[in-house]
C-alpha cells in the first residue's frame, strides 16, 4: 500500500517495472527521466553492467510536488529480467505498490514473456501478495517495430492479460505508451489510499 | 473519382501523431509515386481514428500531382454489391473491365467482405491483375489482414505483402492539434482553455473527439456566451469534479500538458480518497513540528481508524503548549539556558517541566536591595542640592519614562548613596510589585567574575535584566574593567528598552572618566545628569560638649544612621581617612 505520511504530509508509492530481461523497462524510466519537468524528476540510479542489462535494479524517484494537501512522490524501480536474478526480483518487489509488467513485443520473445509473468506471481505469492489485489498494468513494447517481428497488442494481451488489466501497446525508445503506462498504474495505486487506511 | 470522396480530407488537415505518424508517410509515399512504393498498401486501425482521411487524402494528392491519373475510391461494400450485380447478370468480367481502367484501386473498410468467398474470390483475380500490371492498391480496415475472420489465404497473402501499417488512438497532444484544426476549419471560438480540456478527456477516436467539440459548438451557439473549460466535463456528460475547479485551476496553469492532466488526477485520487480529519491533524502536527514541540499524542491519534473529536483534540493539544511556553517563560527569566529546553517541548511532560521551574525558582538569588535606613525624609534637598530632588520625585512619578537614565555625580561624603538607596525605596513603596537591584559597582564586577568562572552569565544576566529599577552605584570604578562595561552596556539597553528606571551613580561626571567606554557615555548622558554638592559637617574637633549622662548624639546626623552600622563605619573610615 502506498506510504501516507500525514504528519509530513507525503504519500509515497513504489512502483516496479517487471517484465524479461531487454524487453525496455530500463528504457521506461530512462524516457521518463527525459521527459517529466526536471523539477519533479530525481537523478535515475542504475546499476547496470558493462552489456547496458540492469545488474540489480533502476530507481528513478519522481516527485509530483504538493498535490493538494499532500506532496506525492513515485519511485519507479526494475528488476533484472535475467532469469538468475530472481532473488534480487524478489527483494526489489518487496513493499512494491504496484507494478507495470512490461512485454517484449517480439516473436521470439514469446515464451520469456510468459515464463517472467509466471515468475513475477510466484515472487509475489512468497511475499503474501494476491496479484489480484495489486494494481497492475501491462505494456507491450516494441510494438513500432514491422508486423512481421513483432506480435500483435490482441495476441499478447490473449496471453499475458488473462485478469484485464489496463494495457498499453508502447515504443519505449520514442515515448509512445510510456506516460500512460505510469499515469494509469500511478492512479490505480492512489485509488487504493482510503481503502488501506480504513482497514489499517 | 467516387462521389464518396469527402473534399476536405487533405494532407494539409491530417494532424500526424505518434500514433499514426507510419501510416501518414507511407500514405505520402504512395501518393507521390502511385504503383512504385507500398504496393498494396493496408491501413488498419479503429473507427473513427482517420483511416478514410488518410486514404482519400492520397487520392486528392495524387490527383493534384498527375490530373490524368484514374482514381477509383470505394468501398469493400461497394464493390462485393458491384460484383453481386455483375454476377448475378452473368457478366462477372464487366467488374473487371471496370476496374482494369483504374490506375489507382482505393478500397474502404475491407472488413465488411468478411465470408464472402465468392466475392473474395473475384477481388483476388482484380488485385493479381491490378498489381501485375503495376497500378496502385490501397486498403482499409478496421483490423489487420489476419484477424478480419474467413479470408481467402491467398487474398490474405496478397493483402499483406506490402505494407500493413495502423493507426492508433491520438494522444493528448494530438487530440489538442486536431481540435484546433477542427476548430479553425468549423470558425468556433474556443474559451481559453477549453480545448485542452476537451483533449484531455480520453476519446478513443477522432471522430468522437470531433463530436464533443459540435456539442460543445452548439452550447455555446444556445447559450450565447463562451463555454468556460472548468464546465466543459459536465457539459459533455463526463465524470463531475469532485473538488473545487478553482484549486485545480490554481494548480494546472495555462498551457497544460498531459503531465499537468496527472497532476490533475492525482489531485483528484488524493482529495477524494484521504479522509479530511486525517489531513487535519497531520497539518498539525507539521506546524506544531515546525514550532518544535514533540506531537506523539497527534501522531498516536493518526492511527485511530474512525475520526475522533479532532477539535477537541487540537485545542487540548494548543492548551498544553501555551502552558509548557508559560512555563519556559518562567524558567528562561531566571536562567536564559532553559530557553528551548527540550522539557519545554513535550506537552506529555508537563509535570516535568513543573519541576524543572520551581526548582529554578528555589535557587534563584533575590536581587541585591536598597539599604531600608534611607529614606527620601532624610534625605538633604536643601541649597544646590534641589535639582536633585526635583530629579528624585521626577523619577518617582514616572520610573522609566522622563530621567531615565538618572545619573547622579558628587564627590565623597556629597549623599549619592542615600539618593540612590533612598530612590530605590521610594520606587518600592510606590510600586511593590516593581523589582529594584541596586548594588555597588564593584560588586557587580565581581558577580561577573565569579559567573565567568561558573558559566553562568547567562543566568547571571538574566538576573538583573528582569529588574524594573536598576540602580549602580560608583559607576567611576567601572573604569578600565572592559568586560564589565559590556556586561553593563548589555544590561543598559536591555533595561532601557523595556522601560526600567536606571540609576548610577559616580564621584565625578562621566567625561571625566576617560577610561568609561563612549558609547556607555553617550547612554548615560542622555539621561539627565545631576550634581550632588557636599554639605557642610560639623568636624570631631567642633564637637558639642558632651553632657554626661546622656547618649553622645554627635554621629547622629540626618545622613549617617546609627543602626546601620556597618555603613556607618565605612562613613567613618571615609571621613577620616
Amino acid at each position: 500500500m502506498p506510504i501516507v505520511d500525514h504528519a509530513m504530509r507525503l504519500i509515497t508509492c513504489k512502483l516496479v517495472y517487471y517484465g524479461p530481461g531487454r524487453s525496455g523497462k530500463t528504457t521506461n524510466l530512462t524516457y521518463l527521466h527525459s521527459a517529466l519537468p526536471s523539477g519533479q524528476v530525481g537523478s535515475l540510479t542504475s546499476l547496470a553492467t558493462r552489456r547496458d542489462r540492469t545488474l540489480f535494479f533502476d530507481y528513478l524517484p519522481v516527485d509530483l510536488g504538493t498535490v493538494g494537501a499532500y506532496n506525492v512522490r513515485f519511485q519507479l524501480y526494475t528488476v533484472p529480467g535475467q532469469p538468475y536474478y530472481r532473488a534480487i526480483r524478489q527483494l526489489v518487489l518487496q513493499g512494491a505498490d504496484g507494478i507495470a509488467f512490461v512485454a517484449d513485443s517480439q516473436q521470439h520473445r514469446w515464451e520469456d514473456n510468459i515464463d517472467s509473468l509466471q515468475d513475477m506471481h510466484a515472487n509475489l505469492a512468497e511475499h503474501g501478495v494476491n496479484a489480484r489485489d495489486l494494481p497492475i498494468v501491462m505494456q507491450y513494447n516494441k510494438q513500432d517495430l514491422p508486423a512481421s517481428m513483432a506480435a500483435t497488442v490482441a495476441d499478447l494481451a490473449a496471453a499475458l492479460n488473462f485478469r484485464g488489466v489496463p494495457e498499453f501497446a508502447a515504443d519505449a525508445l520514442n515515448g509512445p505508451g510510456v506516460f500512460d503506462t505510469l499515469r494509469t498504474l500511478g492512479m490505480r495505486v492512489l485509488r487504493r489510499l482510503g481503502t488501506e487506511e480504513a482497514a489499517a | 473519382m467516387s462521389a464518396l470522396l469527402d473534399g476536405s480530407y487533405r494532407f494539409e488537415g491530417f494532424v500526424v501523431g505518434a500514433s499514426n505518424r507510419l501510416a501518414a508517410s507511407a500514405a505520402r509515399a504512395v501518393a507521390d509515386a502511385p504503383g512504385s512504393a507500398y504496393n498494396p498498401l493496408f491501413v488498419y486501425g479503429g473507427s473513427g481514428l482517420g483511416k478514410t482521411h488518410l486514404v482519400a487524402a492520397i487520392a486528392h494528392e495524387a490527383r493534384q500531382q498527375r490530373p490524368a491519373l484514374r482514381i477509383e475510391f470505394t468501398t469493400g461494400e461497394e464493390v462485393a454489391e458491384r460484383l453481386h450485380v455483375a454476377i448475378a447478370s452473368g457478366q462477372p468480367q464487366r467488374v473487371a473491365e471496370h476496374y482494369q481502367l483504374v490506375d489507382l484501386l482505393i478500397l474502404d473498410d475491407m472488413q465488411f467482405l468478411t465470408g464472402q468467398r465468392e466475392t473474395q474470390s473475384e477481388l483476388l483475380r482484380l488485385f493479381n491483375m491490378l498489381q501485375g500490371s503495376g497500378r496502385q492498391l490501397v486498403l482499409t480496415s478496421d483490423r489487420q489482414p489476419s484477424e478480419i475472420p474467413d479470408v481467402d489465404q491467398r487474398l490474405l497473402s496478397r493483402l499483406s505483402g506490402g505494407l500493413v501499417v495502423d493507426v492508433g488512438a491520438p494522444d493528448f497532444e494530438m487530440r489538442l492539434a486536431i481540435l484546433r484544426n477542427v476548430s479553425l476549419a468549423r470558425g468556433f471560438e474556443a474559451a481559453a482553455g477549453v480545448l485542452d480540456e476537451v483533449a484531455r478527456l480520453a476519446f478513443g477516436n477522432v471522430r468522437e473527439l470531433k463530436g464533443a467539440l459540435n456539442k460543445l459548438s452548439a452550447y455555446q451557439q444556445l447559450e450565447g456566451q463562451p463555454v468556460a473549460a472548468a464546465d466543459v466535463r459536465a457539459i459533455l456528460g463526463e465524470r463531475p469534479l469532485t473538488t473545487p475547479p478553482a484549486r485545480i485551476a490554481a494548480i494546472i496553469p495555462e498551457g497544460t500538458t498531459e503531465y499537468d492532466g496527472f497532476l490533475a488526477d492525482v489531485l483528484l485520487e488524493v482529495e477524494t480518497r484521504v479522509e479530511p480529519w486525517r489531513v487535519q491533524v497531520g497539518e498539525a502536527i507539521d506546524s506544531w513540528r515546525q514550532a518544535g514541540y514533540l506531537t506523539g499524542v497527534l501522531e498516536r491519534a493518526l492511527g485511530f481508524q474512525a475520526a475522533p473529536d479532532v477539535q477537541g483534540l487540537l485545542q487540548t493539544f494548543a492548551a498544553a503548549v501555551e502552558h509548557l511556553r508559560g512555563l519556559e517563560d518562567d524558567a528562561a527569566a531566571l536562567d536564559p539556558t532553559y530557553r528551548g529546553h527540550r522539557v519545554f517541548r513535550n506537552v506529555e511532560g508537563i509535570a516535568e517541566a513543573l519541576v524543572v521551574r520551581d526548582q529554578l525558582r528555589r535557587t534563584a538569588l533575590p536581587l541585591p536591595a536598597p539599604a531600608p535606613a534611607y529614606t527620601r525624609e532624610t534625605l538633604d534637598v536643601g541649597g544646590p542640592n534641589q535639582l536633585a530632588a526635583r530629579a528624585f520625585d521626577g523619577v518617582l512619578e514616572e520610573p522609566g519614562q522622563r530621567f531615565n537614565p538618572l545619573v547622579v555625580h558628587g564627590p565623597v561624603g556629597s549623599g549619592k548613596t542615600h539618593f540612590a538607596h533612598a530612590l530605590g525605596n521610594a520606587l518600592r513603596v510606590a510600586s511593590p510589585e516593581k523589582s529594584v537591584a541596586c548594588l555597588a559597582a564593584d560588586r557587580f564586577v565581581e558577580e561577573l567574575v565569579v559567573a565567568m568562572q561558573e558559566g553562568g552569565v547567562e543566568r547571571w544576566r538574566a538576573r538583573y535584566q528582569q529588574a524594573d529599577v536598576f540602580i549602580l552605584e560608583d559607576i567611576h570604578r567601572l573604569v578600565d574593567k572592559e568586560r564589565s562595561q559590556d556586561e553593563l552596556f548589555r544590561l543598559f539597553n536591555v533595561l532601557h528598552d523595556r522601560g526600567s528606571q536606571i540609576v548610577l551613580t559616580s564621584e565625578r561626571p562621566t567625561r571625566e572618566m576617560p577610561g568609561l567606554a563612549d558609547r556607555l557615555r553617550s547612554r548615560f548622558e542622555g539621561g539627565l545628569v545631576v550634581a550632588l554638592t557636599p554639605r557642610e559637617r560639623p568636624r570631631l574637633t567642633q564637637r558639642p560638649p558632651h553632657v554626661a549622662g546622656e547618649l553622645d548624639r554627635s554621629f547622629l546626623d540626618a545622613e549617617k544612621m546609627i543602626w546601620a552600622w556597618p555603613d556607618l563605619g565605612g562613613r567613618l573610615i571615609e571621613e577620616y581617612r
